[in-house]
């Protein structure tokens, strides 16, 4: 199924998870922010909160900045 | 005179009275080295999406988590909702629940929203935040922050990245006599006696990015910025000598031949 990740569409395997989608990308969970539909998914609930075709997923971390 | 020789934010305290942006570096190393020359204990980072190609280097292996604390920031919000969200995605990242709060109204002088900053201000404050909002030089409405909540008040010396110094430094000085938390000279810090003039006048802090990223030498403007907050803080704890119009001799006229 097609997700939209970080602005561009990504296929990812159906029913997959916040937490599977993360290790996929190699991320580690302990320094993202994850928002899904506008909604932020807290750490706790990556393994539960299973993604829909069509979503759209923001995965966020600190950057430079002043 | 205001605060001790230690300065402290809802709690936490700081050896240092400069805190410095991660932003505009040339590049990752410099900025690691800025940093420590800087002598600063927190430094400011932005929320923004992950890169998702792992080989590029990321912000964070060049940030030491046990010498600095993070600040994370809001720029780029221009409404307290949008401010709101940053602030609870910054928190989800897991390293602090501090914000920089900014709303910005206007995206030439990146003058703050006051409406939308002093809401999102309430909301964050409510929500368990330390809120450090970004605000104009206006003492009536840095009041109303502190009174809403924040942990500090930082007032803009000038526009964000200017360069011009501390354009209204008597408004700063009402500031400074009226805010019971601690208040953070945020922006438009050119050079190392702009930093000086803040913290001579009774300033907490000062926060600064462009001056020392942006400068030929970022590491070595970060010392003089380290020594120049220094200084400024020792002559306002010293106490400046009043101005007056005409000399008064240093050398005794009492000894002289006659």
């Amino acid at each position: 199924m097609e997700i939209r990740l970080n602005g561009k569409a990504r296929e990812v395997a159906d029913g997959i998870t916040v937490g599977r989608l993360l290790d996929e990308l190699k991320l580690q969970a302990l320094r993202v922010a994850v928002q899904v539909n506008m909604d932020i998914v807290k750490r706790e609930q990556y393994g539960e909160v299973v993604l829909q075709s069509g979503d759209t997923v923001e995965v966020l971390t600190f950057m430079s900045g002043g | 005179m205001r605060g001790g020789e230690i300065l402290t934010i809802a709690g936490k305290e700081f050896r240092s009275r400069l805190f410095v942006g991660t932003g505009k570096y040339p590049d990752f190393a410099t900025m690691e080295k800025a940093l420590a020359a800087s002598g600063t204990e927190m430094v400011t980072v932005a929320v923004r999406r992950v890169n998702l190609d792992r080989t590029q280097e990321s912000l964070l292996d060049y940030i030491d988590l046990k010498r600095y604390s993070l600040l994370p920031n809001t720029a780029g919000c221009y409404t307290a909702d949008e401010a709101v969200k940053y602030s609870r995605l910054a928190r989800e990242v897991g390293m602090s629940n501090w914000v920089k709060l900014e709303v910005i109204g206007d995206q030439r002088t990146l003058f703050p929203d006051n409406e939308e900053l002093l809401k999102a201000t309430k909301i964050l404050v409510k929500d368990g935040f330390v809120v450090l909002p970004y605000t104009n030089d206006d003492p009536v409405f840095a009041k109303k922050l502190e009174d809403a909540g924040a942990a500090a008040v930082m007032p803009l010396g000038a526009p964000i990245g200017s360069g011009l110094g501390i354009r209204n430094p008597h408004n700063i000085a009402i500031i400074l006599q009226s805010a019971k938390v601690p208040v953070i000279v945020d922006a438009g810090v050119g050079t190392a006696s702009d930093a000086s003039i803040a913290m001579e006048m009774g300033a907490d802090g000062v926060l600064m990015n462009t001056a020392i990223a942006g400068a030929k030498d970022p590491v070595k403007m970060a010392e003089a910025m380290r020594k120049a907050i220094e200084a400024g803080r020792l002559a306002y704890e010293a106490g400046r000598i009043p101005k007056k119009p005409y000399a008064s001799a240093s050398t005794t006229m009492e000894g002289m031949i006659e």
